[in-house]
């Protein structure tokens, strides 16, 4: 497990204290209530003063998210809320920084972003609600929507190939990538408050489902009756077995998984492979991140979770070090550096 | 323009003439150490007591084929006995390393000038690389110039043939001959250089030695020589007494924010993507940590705003800068910056436009932009510096704007005033009046977009303030309360707030003050990087007897309060703009002045010749 760096303490505060008193705008049924919801149920457990708490967002649905919570917000503008976190994470570091974006928000029009505050590692958690589709924008395809979706902007069917959000991030050099499902709510609460305990920048992916424009988009692993059988809840430390009957298990052939069946061929749970989040080497989180379904589980939870120095830390850390070293600047020794006269 | 005052004869028979004014200009390949036997020359001039002022000339290619057109590189150095407020139009001297850069810059040369080349370059393949059909050595095609022949490269392996440096080394230290031979002819001494050459090479002994040696050998082979007839001298400047450093336009905006962060008391941000020509301002503040400025190279120009703009959420002193194309990309953001009220600074280093342009030349198209370059009723305040000093105090007006009033601030320098240089008299920091954050910290009164009601300015309201937790956006806003709002009657109100907001800075910009008559036949009307040229125009028109007055701009939104009343004063307002007449266009919107333009866009500035020939056009 990763170490935790925060008190564990409620501070006297409860979800309610997270809640705003703004209407909330989704369409009923959306999964982003869910989110919202477990966000809320995690913030009085991290025991941070709420005035230290930042909600930074983009455009488009789920960038709505910050107007409820009863923290400090700030809605931004299509695919930049990555850039403004940034720069209150390195001017201001004892702030607890969250960002919440969407697939075309993250992947679209924000992709440079996303790469660089992963491969920079600030420390502050990116929340994704993947719901593969334009919500806001009414329902056209999103590049996290699968090949060929017919949607208003693609009747005849796309010929964009998607993204894999997790595999992108870890290209990107991510210190941590989750991911969790809006209707598996103990989960993604579990996941979210993870994300929060980890210092470096925190991608967390969350299948919601946008009961309007592309509804049971994750139903056929999602739904409460196929989930156990069609995801994976991966756990650090633990061989990754899955399924109803928990006798499924992932084994590493050569270079690619495969599922096995504890009992049958000879398959003992010794054969099933350990999940190790704090594994340096991407490889293994890679080949989990592009795992899919029908013929693989799902995978959800933590995927990796590594110990690097953080971007907002080494700046300071740098400041601190030039000031040892440097003294403070002094205005006028540095109007007069270099040749100077005087005229009498 | 070069003045004869008066003429001696020294004992040994050589003649030393007295001069107001010299503009040299050092030209050779990107590789030659122009750029240096510049700087060189400046520092050495501004010691001596000159008034200086200089602008570079650097091709856009980092490294063109030696010896090629594309890769000449350039600079001016204009120093005298008097004050002056331009690097010069033309060079009195100009000094070539080779057939490209002559061929490149002959044509500035007033006839009559003094032309000194490096022979030993005017070979037949450098001749070939320049398009040189016949030697201009030799063909009689220079006889309008005093023209001096100097085997510069020659002279040098000569001088530095004990030093056991390489062919390559050695022929790197002849820009410093050809420093050593102008110094003999200004009557410089040597000492500025060798110290800073001591400084620069103290590793490296065997180099640093030779650098010494060559310019010591420039200087003696100007004293040696029977070649020049006449040497020349410019005595000390009258400038205003006190303690000077030469300082270009770039390093004296970098100054003036770190300024604006002491006086504030909260750090400097500093967001940018590196983008010629205002990458300069970048490398200053990141090497000047220990004034706890964080520079924060970003992924793309969007994202250096975005960050600027969390900065200045989180209560820093937030700057983003860049040239023409980036301010471009960063429109968007500043309209979020507009619509949230934070206090932001956007530095532009103008450059020559539209799209890429050409990134090393000088332009001011990019006042439009500023103004008007966003979605929506979008005001922001502009200013702009008048010359490369100057730029220090634009830049703290910058932030004292931006944190009084809440409110994207646009810096409009640029590559004339950025990459030009001139004596800086270095001011005190206690007379500078502090900047007041005055960031809220009542829960029980706060309200988001409650307006303060002199400045009409909403609280700085910063994430850590227990109790002041609240939600900012780019979307529309209920007034005081910052709730979202689609409210049609709440939206025409905060436009018109926002709008007021900008208006009401008027009360702290300086009313505009004329050089002249209060009244007249003609006020020639400039800002940002004219005033050299408009004011040295007008000083020598009036000194003709001509009745014409200037008036300079920093503030160009909002304009200083008094100017439509005094532009109604004279009978004709001309405007030079590097631009098709940007602000020329506001003037007369605004005030209904009937403005003539004079508009130059040759990514170069006014030459003061160009202000003066259009001043006599007008007034005859």
């Amino acid at each position: 497990m990763v170490t935790t760096d925060r008190p564990e303490n409620v501070g006297g505060l409860t979800r309610k204290d997270f809640v705003t008193d703004q209407e909330v705008r989704w369409c009923p049924g959306c999964g982003d209530y869910s989110i919202l919801a477990q966000t809320q149920r995690v913030m009085p457990e991290l025991g941070i003063p709420r005035e230290n708490i930042v909600f930074i967002s983009g455009i488009g649905c789920s960038s709505r998210l910050p107007y409820y919570m009863n923290t400090y917000g700030f809605h931004s503008i299509h695919g930049r809320a990555p850039t403004i976190a940034s720069g209150l994470k390195a001017s201001r570091p004892e702030l607890s920084v969250w960002v919440v974006t969407g697939d075309g928000d993250a992947f679209s029009i924000g992709g440079n972003h996303i790469l660089h505050v992963l491969r920079r590692n600030v420390d502050l958690q990116i929340i994704l609600h993947n719901n593969e589709i334009y919500g806001l924008t009414k329902g056209q395809y999103s590049p996290t929507s699968e090949f060929g979706k017919r949607t208003k902007s693609s009747p005849y069917g796309t010929i964009d190939r998607p993204l894999h959000p997790l595999s992108v991030a870890i290209g990107a050099e991510a210190t941590f990538v989750a991911r969790a499902i809006d209707i598996d709510a103990h989960q993604l609460a579990a996941t979210l408050d993870r994300a929060a305990r980890h210092r470096g920048a925190s991608f967390v992916e969350v299948y919601q489902n946008c009961n309007i424009f592309n509804d049971g988009a994750f139903a056929e692993f999602a739904a409460k009756e196929v989930r156990a059988d069609r995801t994976i809840l991966l756990e650090h430390g633990k061989p990754m077995i899955f399924g109803k009957e928990q006798n499924k298990g992932l084994r590493l052939n050569g270079m690619t998984f495969e599922v096995v069946t504890i009992g049958e061929n000879g398959v003992t749970e010794a054969d099933i492979m350990v999940h190790d989040e704090t594994r340096e080497d991407p490889s293994v989180a890679f080949l989990l991140s592009r795992m899919e379904g029908p013929a693989f589980p799902v995978p959800v939870g933590v995927i990796r979770a590594v110990q690097r120095p953080t971007y907002d830390q080494l700046m300071q850390q740098q400041l601190d070090e030039i000031a040892r070293a440097e003294g403070p600047g002094d205005l006028r020794e540095l109007f007069t550096e270099g040749d100077t006269w005087t005229v009498e | 323009m070069t003045t004869l005052t008066k003429s001696s004869e020294q004992p040994e028979g050589r003649e030393v003439t007295e001069l107001d004014r010299v503009t040299i200009r050092f030209v050779g390949d990107s590789g030659d150490g122009m750029q240096l036997a510049g700087t060189q020359f400046t520092k050495t001039s501004a010691v001596l007591g000159n008034d200086i002022s200089t602008f570079p000339d650097i091709p856009a290619e980092i490294r063109a084929p030696q010896g090629s057109l594309p890769g000449v590189s350039g600079f001016q150095v204009s120093f005298s006995s008097h004050d002056i407020f331009t690097p010069g139009d033309a060079p009195d001297v100009l000094v070539a390393m080779n057939p490209a850069a002559l061929k490149t810059n002959i044509g500035d040369l007033p006839r009559g000038g003094i032309l000194i080349v490096n022979e030993d370059e005017f070979s037949e393949t450098n001749l070939k690389k320049a398009a040189y059909k016949d030697n201009p050595l030799t063909d009689g095609s220079l006889s309008a110039y005093r023209l001096y022949k100097v085997p510069i490269t020659s002279l040098t392996q000569r001088a530095l043939k004990d030093t056991g440096l390489t062919p390559v080394q050695i022929d790197r230290c002849k820009n410093m001959f050809a420093l050593g031979l102008t110094y003999w002819m200004y009557s410089r001494p040597l000492d500025t250089t060798i110290r800073w050459v001591q400084e620069k090479f103290g590793k490296n002994k065997a180099v640093a030695d030779a650098n010494v040696m060559a310019v010591k050998a420039g200087h003696a082979f100007g004293e040696t020589t029977e070649m020049f007839a006449s040497h020349y001298i410019v005595p000390k400047a009258k400038l205003k007494p006190g303690l000077y450093r030469n300082i270009t336009g770039n390093e004296a905006t970098a100054l003036g924010f770190i300024t604006a962060s002491k006086l504030a008391g909260r750090p400097l941000f500093y967001g940018s993507y590196p983008i010629t020509p205002a990458s300069d301002v970048l490398h200053e503040l990141a090497r000047l940590k220990k004034f706890g400025v964080r520079t924060f190279q970003a992924e793309d120009e969007i994202a250096a705003i975005g960050a600027t703009i969390g900065a200045s959420f989180g209560g820093s002193l937030a700057l983003t800068g860049t040239s023409g194309p980036g301010l471009a990309l960063k429109s968007e953001a500043i309209g979020l910056a507009v619509m949230v009220e934070l206090p932001l600074v956007i530095m532009d280093v103008q450059r020559a436009g539209p799209s890429t342009g050409m990134p090393t030349k000088t332009e001011q198209a990019d006042l439009l932009q500023a103004l008007y370059g966003r979605n929506g009723e979008s005001p922001v305040a502009v200013v702009a510096p008048a010359t490369p000093s100057d730029c220090f105090n634009i830049a703290i007006e910058a932030f004292r704007i931006a944190v009084k009033y809440r409110t994207p601030v646009i810096f409009l320098s640029d590559g004339y005033l950025g990459m030009g240089s001139e004596p800086w008299l270095v001011p005190n920091v206690d007379d500078l009046a502090p900047i007041d954050p005055d960031f809220a910290s009542d829960a029980a009164t706060f309200k988001p977009y409650a307006r303060d009601p002199q400045t009409g300015a909403p609280p700085w309201a910063i994430p850590g303030t227990p109790g002041l937790e609240h939600r900012i956006g780019g979307l529309e806003k209920a007034d005081i309360t910052g709730n979202v709002s689609y409210d049609p009657n709440n939206h025409d109100r905060m436009v018109h707030l926002r709008a007021e907001k900008i208006e009401r800075i008027v009360q702290d910009v300086p009313d505009v003050e004329v050089m002249g008559e209060p009244g007249g036949p003609l006020l020639v009307l400039g800002w940002g990087s004219t005033y050299g040229a408009i004011t040295t125009a007008v000083m020598r028109a009036q000194a003709q007897g001509k009745k014409v007055t200037s008036a300079h701009l920093r503030h160009l939104n909002p304009l200083p309060k008094n100017l439509g009343e005094v532009l109604r004063r004279y009978d004709r307002v001309l405007m030079p703009e590097v631009n098709l007449g940007q602000l020329r266009l506001i003037v007369r919107g605004k005030y209904l002045v009937d403005a003539i333009g004079l508009n130059k866009v040759a990514g170069r500035p006014f030459t003061i010749a160009d202000i003066e020939n259009k001043i006599t056009e007008l007034l005859g």
